[in-house]
Formats: C-alpha cells, structure tokens, sequence
C-alpha cells in the first residue's frame, strides 16, 4: 500500500492499482453527501481532477495519482456516500486504474512515512 | 488580524473535542466529534445545545424606546405585548436589510438578539439613530440555545415554569441559580430555547444540561443545516443590504400597522420602496429549491430558465446537504414570474447544468409550540 500527500491510497495488485481516500482524510472531509466518478474508459493524467467528492461543509477534487485508464468504478459510494466515512480504507475504494506505465508510485510514501506526514 | 473572542463556554467546547473555526470574529466549535450528519438528526429527535454567545445582545430602555426603535424597523414594536417577541430586521434607506434580529419585550425594557458579524454597525446604528434610548449591550452574558422535541422536558428539570411558556414567550427566570433571560424560540424549526445567562454562570447550565443523555451539543456546521431545512435565512447569504424585505418572503414580519394605511405606516429606512413593492410585488424573489439528484447547489451557483440559456436568471444564496430530508436543499433568488412552486430551473455546477425545482419552505416542518 502506497500513500500520496493528497491523502489517497494505491493499492496494486495484478497490474490494476486500486484508489481511495484515506481515514485520516475522510475524518477531515467530514460527512460525505455526494460523489461523482469518472466514466470507465477514461484516460487519466496524473492531477487530472478525476472524482469530486461533497461534504456536508465543502465541495473537494480528488486528483489521479497516476497516468492510467480508469478501469472501474465503486458505483456502492455513488448510491451511498455515507460509506467513505465508514470505511474508507476498505469497501469505499474509489475507482481503479491500469497504470500506463509501470513504476509510477515508487516515489509516494509508505504507511509509516504517511503517518509521520498527517502527525 | 485582531485575536478571536472566545465564548465563557471556550473550556467546555475544548473538552467536548469540539473543532473551533474561527467566525463572525469568534472561535466557535463548528461540530463535535459525533459530526454534521449525527448532530443534525439528533437535535431534529432529541435534544441539542448550542453556544450561540456570539450573538450580540442589546437592551433598550427608556420610555417610548418600542416607538424609537420602529424608525429602524418596519416592525410592530409598539404593539409587541410583555413576555413577547418577535422577528425584525433594520432596513436601509434603499429597503435592503442590514441586519435581521429578534426583538423581546421583557415588561421592563426591550431585548435584542443580533448577528455577530453585525452587532458593532448595529450598535453604531442605534446609537445615531436613538439619542433618546439608553442602550446597553451587555457582553459578558453568554446565550445557549436548546432546541428539539425533548428540549422542554430537558429544560423543565431545570426550572419547570418553562412548560408554561408559548412559542416566542419571553420570560426572566432561575436557572442552576442563575438569572436568565428565556425566550421560547430558536434557528432549527424544532420547539425549543434561547438562554441568555450571565458568562460566569453558562457553563454551569451548559453541564447541567448536557447531564442529560437527551441532550448533546451541536456545533455551527449542524445549526446551519438545520435552519436551512426550516426555511429560514442566514445574514450575510441569503439576505443582506441589496436584497429587501419584500423579495426575501419575509413580508409576514412587516405587521398590518406598519403598513400602508396602517396606525404607524412607514417611517422607518427605506418605507417608500418596501411598502410600494409590498403592494405591487417584487421583481424577484428567495424560493426554496430542490436539486435533482445527489450533488449539492451551494451559495453563488447561477441559475438559468434553460439548460442551453445564455444568461442566469438568478442564484442559489445557500445550498446544502439536508439530513433528514435525505437530499441536497437549497434557497436562491429568481425573478417573480418564475417563483411558482414546481417551476423547473438549471444551476450551474462545476461546469454542468442540472435540473433544479421551485420548491416550498420549510423543507421539513417546523414543530413550535404554539
């Protein structure tokens, strides 16, 4: 598991690299009331806005963390926001992406690292 | 920057794990740890407890003070029986608002509850306005509000006079040895109270009443939520110094004795055009509307008469989550003709243009005790 400072998680396994926001993020955000996702088939550039998620106090973008196609998405958290509060390091993954090229999140942190970025 | 004032309940919140966020000059808990979401339902089936300290709270004594302060407002001050209050708002010679506020006739004197963000050019206001009033803004009293069904009975333990009181009595009364100035009103559209007390004494009642499993404190984050459920307007979003009394739908506040024809017609900033649009109607109007959909409209969203229009008719002033109406809700201006409930719109958001309904307020029913 790897962690970006926008405070997603990557989780790849066969090639497909599974996304989402953080605890620490979702606690932050608060009560999640909405979430729009990309289509399937979409190219992503990494920073592209990819996913706007709404709290009950703001409007946020979630960015791709990599350069990739968007390969699916967790329609679950579209019909129920509710469960990235819940839980969001598991069952509320955001979209997974097929990385054009590999080795991309090398550089992001790792699990300790992460912690000792959020404090 | 100048540093942010802190309520006398700044400990408690502190303890309660509340998040401070700094507003209106004060640093107030915008939620607690049970979050938005929880507190909004709660409040709506128990009970919740707010600081609302931040609030300006301003007495006007003096005989023939009820008839001064209608030069300000378009109100019937002069006729607000004892132990009563009602809602006001000080116009502008333009017959915009430029603040709103409640007023109390406690027997004694008049109480005025402002908006923080408003309560020095309010005070600057009246003074210019009233050299024939005494004025006294008395800061060092803390104000709670406890609203929700199980709002009186949380109450009551603490001095059951209050079963006696109606929706917008007013009364002086003890409470955890305090003398408080009570008020059965609120901003949730949920029976409940307005508590001012002496600061030194708020957190005494705050704990006493947080004592009660039936009640929880509610952060700003859920009061806003909540009065945008009811209906009712935020200073500052959905009406402020270019928007008037008429076009807010707050013309049920202007009483039939300010009005034209009327023992004390006019006379107050801004008659000549409030009372002139009161008879012919306003070009535009604050409605209620209901996104299609899960996305939130929130304030500044234009809104348009089609989806391929070129220019916005309008725009949202609030927009929000709504829990217990399980959907986003929203407040804006349209222009009259467009007004009707059902009348079907478009808001702009993030680039996309989504269906948006004339919809009536209150969003969820208010339960006062009448």
């Amino acid at each position: 598991m790897k962690y970006t400072e926008e405070h997603e998680w990557l989780d790849e396994a066969d090639g497909i690299v599974t996304v989402g926001i953080t605890a620490h993020a979702a606690e932050q955000l608060g009560d999640i009331v909405f979430v729009e996702l990309p289509e399937i088939g979409t190219e992503v550039t990494k920073d592209d806005e990819v996913v706007v998620i709404e709290s009950v106090k703001a409007a946020s973008d979630i960015l791709a963390p990599i350069d990739g196609e968007i390969v699916e998405v967790n329609e679950a958290i579209v019909e129920d926001p509710a469960k990235v509060n819940e839980d969001p390091e598991g069952a509320a993954w955001f979209f997974k992406v097929k990385p054009a090229e590999p080795g991309q999140m090398d550089d992001y942190l790792d699990e300790a690292a992460y912690k000792a970025f959020i404090g | 920057m100048s540093a942010l004032k802190r309520t006398a309940l700044h400990d408690l919140h502190i303890e309660l794990g509340a998040k401070m966020v700094p507003f209106a000059g004060w640093e107030m808990p915008v939620q607690y740890p049970a979050g938005v979401m929880k507190e909004h339902l709660h409040c709506r089936a128990r009970a919740g407890l707010f600081d609302v300290s931040h609030m300006g709270q301003v007495i006007l004594r003096g005989p023939g003070a009820a008839e001064a302060l209608e030069r300000l407002v378009p109100v019937d001050v002069a006729g607000l029986a004892p132990g009563r209050q009602r809602y006001a708002m000080f116009t502008t010679e333009d017959g915009g608002i430029l603040d709103d506020l409640m007023v109390a006739n406690t027997g004694a004197h008049l109480f005025l509850v402002v908006n923080a963000a408003r309560a020095e050019l309010d005070l600057d206001h009246l003074h210019e306005h009233l050299p024939d009033v005494e004025i006294s803004h008395p800061t060092g009293r803390g104000l709670l509000a406890l609203q929700g069904p199980g709002a009186e009975a949380a109450l009551a333990a603490l001095n059951p006079a209050v079963r006696d009181m109606r929706f917008m009595d007013v009364a002086e009364m003890e409470l955890v040895g305090a003398t408080c100035w009570v008020s059965r009103s609120g901003y949730t559209g949920e029976d409940g109270f307005e508590i001012s007390i002496p600061g030194t004494m708020a957190p005494r009642l705050a704990r006493a009443l947080l004592e009660n499993p039936e009640v929880a404190p509610i952060g700003l984050g859920a009061r806003d939520s909540l009065r945008l459920e009811a209906g009712m307007c935020l200073y500052g979003a959905d009406i402020d110094e270019t928007t008037s009394p008429v076009e807010a739908g707050l013309s049920w506040a202007i009483q039939k004795a300010r009005r034209s024809g009327g023992a004390r017609a006019g006379g107050f900033p801004g008659a000549a055009l409030i009372l002139r649009e009161l008879e012919d109607g306003p070009a535009r109007l604050r409605v209620g509307l209901l996104p299609e959909g899960r996305a939130p409209m929130r304030a500044h969203t234009p809104l348009f008469a089609g989806e391929d229009a070129a220019e916005p008719v309008g725009e949202i002033t609030s927009g929000a989550f709504g829990p217990s109406i399980g959907r986003p809700m929203s407040m804006g201006y349209v222009p009259a003709a467009m007004a009707a409930e059902g009348t079907e719109l478009w808001g702009e958001v993030r680039g996309k243009r989504l269906p948006v309904t004339v919809a009536a307020l209150p969003f969820h029913p208010t339960s006062y005790k009448r």
